[in-house]
């Protein structure tokens, strides 16, 4: 501080007078997904205000570069997404075209959850002819809540960095937050057990985590390449395939087509599990807490 | 967790009259045992995990995830994407293909006839962060015996504030299909919007500045100044900006399902003896050029629907651009060869002034996952076109009296992100005197890094 001339602490005041605004306003926070953004406010409370990006009902791959979402991202302090590719064909444009240099690559604006949690399905062979497969292995990373335990402590760290003031706050939210998160996560273990094992057939492959969680075992994907919609020849493999080795259920995503699923059940007689994947995929799912009591549940209402 | 338990309600019960604050303390100190052995269990058990993950083989493997470590595969290599493109097209025979009324741009293979099976140019694109500040960008368009430049900007990215300043050559700002690459249009031809005020799309070489302001609503204001060599400017040999184009642009979205983008647009150049080739109306050839000024507005708006804004089952994609165009200045004509006598025998200059406009109007409707259907309405209304005081039409052929127009309706199938196959029929009305039906089919994939799209 010492080394800042007069006349550069005055420009800083005078900053500072002009842009009151900024100066007073919460932390603001743009999420790529839903869980992210809860995970934020269950960290900052009413000291953050967070938009979400997307919603549970859409593909967080999916999306465009709305001018919506630019706006969004030009004012943010803080931009939370999963990363590993997930959002490659939005976020660049968004982050190019929003003028916001907090949230740029190397900023500590910017918070890749991926970052922080040991990563699945990585493939050894990077081609194309395997469909979309992302290079940093499978993004699905919320389905697991174990995996909100290691990114929760680094965002709370993070937003503690951005946020001095709050940092106290932030990091008694989250001490208090983890505590219960820390004490769920062998209740749903408990209530899971019986899914230990369990054969099932998954829409796309997006369960990975959750399945190295409780132990289910897929043992068919009803697309036939990761982000190739599945056709009637594919469908009809997978019906033969499980002649031979049945499955429990078929499992798919709120925001994911009900046809294949459905087809598949009508043909082999399976239940279909659909899993609100994120916050706000179904009725039950508002908060973080919600989102894994209304998973557990309603995968045990697939084995009955 | 039972033994602390029992330890404390032991203790509590020993010392009955003054346990109370004592006993918090204890509670306390407890619970903080508590969570620091919890954390040692959770730090245990991932590493236990982690173990596992590595040791269970299997084509799947974990990164033992070294928070933020870099995760970028190509290390400091540029994204680099690679658009390969091609087309069969089953048009009639003609001698020359034009657009009636409108003075040609001299862009991209008018007049070529483009019959049969083709490549279109193959699309080189390289894109990185050079350091903390700067971005650049490459796009070399791929033809037979020549590489063409179609972008090589660098752009800040550090500024902050909404601001960036891009300098080199890029596609204006201005409009809404300017900015995109023959690969993203919804048609496999251009609209006459853009082939008849710059032939594919208007290119800058110069510098951008845009901002972004902070709000809600996504609103976007630039400025372009640049060298101007492009249609409808013209390669000049001057210091300052050959042309000046400003732009702004709105947007959001409605609920959750729709959202859209609307702008305005002012492009200012000076041409300086432009190249202009026609016929007369005997059909004697003509040559000559065009120096003044050229003013074109353009209004765009893009509407853009999808279920619960989830575009991957069906979406639907309305866009619509107008634009009009004023050019006044001096043509200067004569013949073409000096045995052949044109209208313009023995060198004409004369005022000449163009008021003109057009638009055009699409809908492309994603049906099921892969397949999409389009129809586009293409318009264009010369207007008054006044050479040496009289109609232009009465002089040259190719600014005859005519209402541009062209129906297109295509269907496209993408077999993934990175692939597309589209069939399209038009009805084509834009040179006087002809009504052809043309049929295309075209195949458009990319392959290399994922590429962002702009909305």
């Amino acid at each position: 501080m010492t080394r800042h001339s007069s006349p550069w602490r005055g420009g800083l005041l005078a900053a500072a007078l002009l842009l009151p605004v900024s100066a007073q306003a919460a932390l603001k926070v743009f999420a790529c997904e839903p869980e992210w953004a809860a995970l934020v406010r269950e960290i900052g409370g009413d000291k953050v205000s967070v938009y979400s990006a997307t919603t549970a009902m859409q593909d967080p791959h999916r999306i465009e570069a709305r001018p919506s979402l630019i706006a969004r991202a030009r004012t943010a302090n803080l931009l939370i997404c999963t990363g590993a590719e997930l959002e490659i064909g939005w976020l660049p444009v968004v982050l190019a075209e929003s003028g916001n240099r907090a949230i740029q690559a190397g900023q500590p604006g910017q918070f890749f959850a991926a970052g922080f949690v040991p990563m699945l399905e990585k493939p050894t062979v990077l081609d194309r002819s395997a469909g979309d497969v992302h290079a940093d292995g499978n993004p699905h990373i919320q389905t697991d809540p174990r995996n909100f335990t290691r990114v929760g402590a680094a965002l709370a760290a993070r937003m503690a960095t951005l946020d001095p003031s709050e940092a106290a706050h932030y990091q008694a939210r989250w001490a208090d937050f983890s505590a219960r998160w820390n004490a769920a996560i062998p209740r749903w273990e408990k209530q899971a057990a019986p899914l230990r094992g369990v054969p099932i057939v998954v829409q796309h492959k997006a369960f990975p985590y959750l399945q190295n969680w409780l132990g289910l075992k897929a043992v068919a994907v009803l697309e036939p390449k990761p982000g190739v919609e599945p056709s009637l020849a594919s469908l009809a493999a997978v019906k033969t395939r499980l002649a031979t080795a049945p499955a429990k259920f078929v499992l798919r995503a709120a925001y994911q087509p009900a046809q294949p699923s459905e087809w598949i059940a009508g043909q082999t007689g399976l239940k279909v599990v659909v899993v609100p994947f994120t916050v706000g995929g179904d009725k039950e799912s508002g908060d973080l807490f919600g989102l894994f009591d209304s998973t557990i549940s309603k995968l045990l209402a697939g084995l009955n | 967790m039972l033994r602390p338990a029992l330890l404390a309600a032991a203790l509590a019960a020993a010392f009955p009259a003054y346990a109370d604050a004592d006993l918090d303390a204890l509670r306390a100190e407890l619970k903080e045992m508590k969570f620091a052995y919890e954390a040692r269990i959770q730090a245990l058990e991932s590493r236990l995990q982690q173990t596992e993950i590595k040791n269970s083989g299997a084509p799947v493997q974990a990164s033992a995830a070294a928070p933020e470590t870099a995760t970028r595969s190509g290390g400091f290599n540029p994204d680099i994407s690679l658009i390969l493109q091609g087309k069969y097209a089953h048009l009639e025979k003609r001698d020359e293909r034009g657009i009636s009324g409108f003075m040609p741009t001299g862009e991209h293979g008018q007049g070529e006839s483009g019959r049969g099976f083709s490549i279109d140019g193959s699309e080189l694109v390289m894109s990185a962060s050079i350091d903390p500040y700067f971005r650049g960008h490459l796009n070399a368009v791929l033809a037979d015996e020549e590489v063409e430049i179609e972008e090589a900007w660098v752009q800040t990215t550090g500024l902050g504030n909404g601001v960036s300043i891009k300098g080199g050559r890029f596609r204006s700002g201005l409009g809404y299909q300017n900015e995109q690459h023959p690969h993203v249009w919804d048609f496999a031809t251009n609209n006459l919007v853009y082939e008849v005020l710059f032939g594919e799309g208007y290119g800058q070489d110069g510098v951008q500045l845009k901002w972004l302001a902070p709000t809600d609503t996504f609103i976007e204001l630039g400025a372009e100044f640049g060298s101007g060599r492009a249609f409808p400017g013209s390669k000049r040999d001057s210091n300052g900006a050959g042309s000046v184009a400003l732009f702004g642009h709105v947007g959001g979205d409605v609920g959750v399902s729709n959202s859209w983008r609307a702008g305005l647009s002012w492009l200012r150049a000076k041409p300086h003896e432009r190249n202009f080739e026609s016929h007369d109306i005997n059909e004697v050839e003509t040559k000559g050029d065009f120096s003044g000024r050229s003013r074109t507005w353009l209004a765009d708006v893009v509407w853009k629907w999808a279920p619960n804004g989830n575009a991957t089952q069906q979406n639907l994609k309305l866009a619509a651009e107008y634009f009009r165009r004023k050019e006044s200045g001096t043509l200067n004509c004569d013949d073409a060869g000096p045995a052949n006598p044109s209208l313009c025998t023995g060198g004409l200059v004369a005022p000449f002034d163009a008021d003109q406009s057009g638009f055009y109007a699409q809908a492309v409707y994603q049906f099921m996952p892969r397949w999409r259907a389009g129809y586009r309405y293409d318009q264009l209304f010369r207007g008054d076109v006044l050479f040496n005081g009289a109609d232009a039409g009465n002089t040259f052929e190719a600014l005859a009296d005519h209402g541009p127009k062209r129906h297109s309706l295509m269907f496209d199938f993408s077999p993934s992100e990175f692939s597309r196959l589209r069939l399209q029929y038009s009805r084509d009305e834009a040179q006087a005197g002809t009504d052809e039906n043309q049929f295309y089919l075209q195949y458009i994939h990319s392959l290399g890094s994922h590429g962002a799209h702009k909305y």
